[in-house]
């Protein structure tokens, strides 16, 4: 392994400007002229409304106050949602109209009204509290059992009965076969909490325009730029394509919520447009709590059925999925193909149904978060197998190792639409359990009780579809887009060499990997690989990051760009050394003629393809460029088995988790200090869903955890140490072999930080979050 | 935030007099709840007076029996106090505890207790170890000091000079916090002291009270197992999402407890 090649923990490259303020956030920059804008937002969850801004419009320094109204009379589309599900009904799910500026009716705190251009951010501050909105308020509905009752108060007058879909995956028949023929069922019923993204760096988005040439520029905070540029002109059609530059260089952090095209970056581009002028707008943290996508909230249903030996061989899970008051960009694939799909786990269950009732309510549209879907799966599964082991009187290790998918099974079609393609399940969960001392539990549990503490442990034997996806499939699914990767790589004539990709790194350390990857693969030095990402005009087309996709298409359209490369190479090597193309060996950077000492090194083609003084043009082009394509034949299939240990002060209700060990399958890892990290930031998120994050509303609509007084985000001591080590079956259908790993930690540590807490507790009645006061309050029922 | 006119005076009198003169002043001590109102825009003082320029208000010392802490100093700074270590340690840990090092470094004990939140920490302390607040014009018993939610004894442009801790015998602070704020959900400080046991609780009702069936239970024996099955009422104490009356009425139990346990340990 060379220091800097795959397999090596090379330190983060961008962490210097990022630890010393050095970082180019959106907000950091200011355009000449600028002027900054104020949302007025929905003080109401539902209402409908009617505008004055006349004051504000003759407020001091204000430049425009525009609205709903203004947005329709140029004729300026509605927000839209790329992924069409079918339902069980073979009708598609229910997109009502998600205005840029609501008009006439809001429908949850935050909903943005009007946008108050100004001077400075604090004239159009003060303006916008000028605006004057009359309200008549309408019913609303915030839960979604409520909003599902008969009688309900409609939402949208095109989502009849406030749903927008009803969604089955699985065989219902050979699944109902199955529990009548269990020996047990165990059952459950879930919550899966709702959750608040707050990335670090809020929201921002500077809008211009510039009348001479036409050129629009938004410069904002996204984890897909392209996707960005995309929608605004195919769908909201604020200015074509080509007219229409979108920049994301630095952002701090995304977690999903910076995948979705919004309100307030859309209206900052346009209103960019009418007055000539750029417009910026940076969220307070205020708005991220109303304004930005939540993440998750669920309600189950779950039932296992098994035979007598523990075999699985029936899973029936109904979910309700809370959409909030508008389907948001991909929200409705969330709790769909990104969940039921998943149902079948590391197990070989025989028989599998899932049906999903997709809600509106006057809340927050909900949207991908960090896993989207997946641990939503996974929280289904690993609590029912985990119930089941009880009830049944069998280890909970060893039931999972009674169900796992060999690992001969491989590939492995599943009951749910995805074919599995490599795996060694029960590897990682006895290295997981010998690491965590599993066979010395009990001991320990007896040594909390003795101190008046009770002890629990808890596994999570997890499995995600990353590398999202092969657009065949997503296509044939509803997605909108196809979910391929780009990526170029350039030689400058200097032997040094920058690399374009498509996906984008919101704090995931790509400028890293990628250059150990073209380092290594090209035989090029570490520092002489610049990444470029994040501005459609130096990218080609890319379909940016999320869904643990970037190195597992991102790093293999890389690939096939440097493939490109190398041959192009091998051309002229075998032009300069005078020897023919199927004699150059390509190796450590060096074009050699084979069985001769003659060679060339990479830079020296690089330089001699840009000084083509004597190249027979007719056969070699001048130049040294490539860029590749990848669409994956299938996802990747990373899996794992976390152990959470918690001990509970029953007197407080405190859960501490005392040990935590991951083991996790990623398949080749090129920089495993960043994958160590990419878990503990994982776990970190899933142990706040566990034990602290919930998101609330009351039962007026109003959002209760609107600030980080009552939003609980997990802190340094809420969380363990952590041991963190890694199986390997390589990805059989990507060059690089690797499967993804941002998300792996999120989706695997809130089954097992709950299972931990149901075991130390021995009750079920309790949902996430598990705060002091639900488990003191489990433990008094 | 909106606009208001900053004054950063050198005196006290003249803090006062810019008070006075103000039509909707505000005194500035560490500014942790104020600027964060302000900058929310839930406040619009006509008028900011910063205490931060006013020699002597800052500091620790021992006044024969007594702790004086100035009302400006940090809670960083009680914390690491040498003196307070030694004279009262369990004051020297209520500070260690409150917010995070950001907060301790910038908070003052001055402006904690003119905020009167009902989940600070240092309400606890004033009545819990019977302290007396000195302001410029008066000095104030600590027991009188808290009058409801967010409300003090302190007159109109009346501003805190510091306060005085009598030594105690023996004291502990347990603090039940916040998962989100860090604030008291309960926080309870037992304390021996010349004058008696005093059990006072902080972040379960509208302001900092006493808990006199607890002050008589450890009267007789000052020990945790006194406290065995003594609680309080759960009625009229602060319910929210983290944690309902009941809930509180059961921690203020366990944290007296606690205290107790390490004051007497």
């Amino acid at each position: 392994m060379a220091e800097s090649g795959i397999g090596a923990s090379v330190p983060r490259t961008e962490d210097q400007r990022f630890l010393t303020g050095s970082g180019d956030y959106t907000d950091d920059t200011t355009f000449p002229h600028q002027t900054h804008a104020a949302f007025v937002r929905s003080t109401h969850p539902h209402a409908s409304f009617t505008l004055d801004t006349t004051a504000a419009a003759s407020a001091p320094g204000v430049v425009t106050v525009l609205t709903g109204a203004d947005l329709a009379a140029d004729e300026i589309g509605t927000l839209i949602c790329g992924w069409q599900v079918t339902g069980k009904d073979g009708e598609p799910h229910k997109a009502p109209p998600h205005p840029v500026l609501a008009v006439d009716t809001v429908r949850h705190v935050g909903d943005a009204i009007a946008i108050v251009v100004a001077e400075s951010a604090r004239a159009a501050r003060d303006a916008a509290e000028q605006v004057e909105v009359s309200y008549a308020p309408l019913p609303a509905v915030v839960s979604m059992r409520d909003a599902l009752a008969d009688g309900a108060p409609q939402i949208h007058s095109d989502a009849p009965g406030n749903l927008c879909y009803d969604w089955e995956i699985g065989d219902r028949a050979a699944t109902d076969d199955a529990f009548a023929r269990a020996h047990h069922v165990a059952r459950l019923d879930l919550v899966n909490n709702r959750l608040i993204p707050n990335a670090m760096e809020p929201r921002s988005a500077i809008g211009d325009f510039n009348p001479a040439s036409g050129d629009y520029t938004l410069r904002l905070t996204s984890q897909n730029p392209h996707i960005h540029r995309l929608v605004l002109a195919a769908f909201i059609q604020i200015a074509p394509e080509h007219k229409l530059h979108v920049i994301a260089p630095d952002v701090g952090g995304g977690f999903g919520s910076k995948i979705f095209i919004y309100q307030e970056e859309t209206a900052v581009l346009w209103a960019a447009g009418k007055i000539g002028r750029p417009v910026k707008w940076t969220a307070d943290r205020s708005e991220s709590f109303v304004a930005d996508a939540h993440g998750r909230d669920h309600e189950s249903h779950v039932e296992l059925a098994l035979d007598a030996d523990g075999r699985f061989l029936g899973l029936k899970v109904s979910t309700l999925a809370n959409m909030g008051a508008y389907l948001s960009t991909f929200a409705s694939c969330v709790p769909s193909y990104l969940y039921g799909t998943l149902l079948q786990g590391q197990y070989t269950t025989e028989a599998i149904y899932c049906e999903v009732k997709a809600v509106f309510t006057n809340t927050t549209p909900v949207d991908a978060l960090r896993g989207a879907g997946r641990p939503e799966a996974t929280y289904v599964v690993e609590r029912i197998v985990d119930q089941a082991a009880r009830e049944m009187g069998i280890d909970a290790a060893e039931l999972r190792r009674r169900n796992f998918i060999p690992a001969d099974a491989f590939p492995y079609p599943t009951k749910v639409a995805l074919e599995y393609d490599s795996g060694n399940y029960r590897l990682a969960l006895d290295r997981a359990l010998e690491i965590a001392d599993y066979g010395d539990f009990a001991a320990r549990r007896e040594a909390s009780s003795a101190r008046g503490r009770l002890r629990g442990i808890g596994l999570s034997a997890y499995i995600e579809a990353c590398g999202i996806a092969p657009s065949q499939v997503v296509g044939s699914l509803g997605a909108g887009v196809g979910l391929w990767e780009s990526g170029g790589i350039r030689f400058n004539p200097t032997g040094n060499v920058l690399v374009y990709t498509g996906s984008h790194s919101h704090g995931q350390g790509h400028e890293t990997t990628f250059a150990q990857l073209v380092s290594d693969y090209l035989g090029v030095p570490f520092e002489s690989v610049e990444v470029v990402h994040g501005d459609t005009e130096k990218t080609p087309f890319g379909m940016g990051t999320y869904g643990s996709r970037s190195l597992a298409v991102g790093g293999s359209a890389l690939v096939k760009a440097m493939d490109k490369i190398i041959a192009k190479g091998r051309k002229i090597a075998a032009f300069t050394l005078e020897a023919s193309e199927e004699d150059i060996e390509f190796s450590g950077g060096d074009f050699a003629v084979a069985g001769t000492d003659r060679s060339m090194n990479i830079a020296e083609v690089a330089f001699s393809a840009y000084v083509p003084h004597n190249y027979p043009l007719d056969e070699l082009e001048p130049g040294l460029e490539e860029t590749g394509f990848y669409d994956p034949a299938n996802f990747t299939f990373p899996a794992g088995t976390h152990v959470c240990e918690v001990e509970v002060d029953p007197e407080t209700g405190t859960t501490e988790i005392v040990n935590w060990v991951a083991v996790d399958d990623f398949g080749n890892v090129v920089n495993p200090m960043i994958v160590e990290g990419q878990v503990h930031g994982g776990v970190a998120h899933g142990v706040g869903q566990a034990l602290l994050e919930g998101c609330a509303y009351d039962a007026d609509g109003q959002l209760l955890t609107g600030s980080f007084m009552d939003y609980t985000m997990p802190r340094a001591d809420d969380l363990p140490d952590m041991t963190v080590e890694t199986t390997c079956t390589p990805c059989p259908h990507n060059p690089l072999g690797v499967k993804g790993c941002g998300e792996a930690g999120a989706i695997a540590a809130p089954a097992a930080v709950m299972n931990a807490i149901t075991d130390a507790l021995g009750t079920n009645a309790i949902d996430m979050p598990a705060t002091p006061q639900a488990v003191w309050r489990a433990l008094s029922e | 935030m909106y606009e208001f006119n900053y004054h950063r005076p050198g005196t006290l009198e003249a803090a006062a007099a810019a008070l006075a003169a103000a039509e909707d002043g505000q005194v500035l001590a560490g500014g942790q709840t104020l600027i964060p109102t302000l900058k929310q825009r839930l406040a619009s003082p006509s008028d900011v007076v910063d205490l931060g320029s006013i020699a002597g208000l800052d500091g620790v010392r021992r006044e024969g029996e007594s702790i004086v802490v100035g009302a400006m100093t940090r809670h960083a700074d009680v914390a690491s106090s040498p003196e307070v270590q030694a004279a009262i340690p369990a004051l020297a840990s209520l500070a260690e505890g409150i917010g995070d090092p950001q907060v301790r470094n910038c908070g003052t004990i001055g402006g904690s207790i003119a905020n009167a939140d009902p989940a600070a920490d240092y309400p606890a302390a004033v009545v819990g170890l019977g302290a007396s607040i000195r302001t410029d014009r008066r000095t104030i018993a600590g027991d009188d000091f808290f009058t409801g939610l967010f409300e003090t004894a302190l007159e109109e442009g009346e501003i805190i000079v510091s306060v005085s801790f009598p030594i105690p015998r023996r004291a502990a602070y347990a603090k039940f916090p916040n998962p989100a704020s860090r604030y008291a959900i309960v926080g309870v400080m037992a304390a021996e002291t010349s004058g008696g046991v005093r059990v006072a609780v902080t972040g379960a009702g509208d302001r900092v009270f006493r808990v006199g069936a607890m002050e008589a239970a450890l009267a007789g024996s000052f020990s945790a197992d006194a406290l065995a099955g003594a609680s309080v009422s759960a009625d009229g104490l602060n319910e929210d999402i983290h944690a309902g009356a009941d809930y509180r009425a059961h921690l203020v139990g366990v944290m007296a407890r606690r205290a107790v346990a390490a004051a007497a340990g």
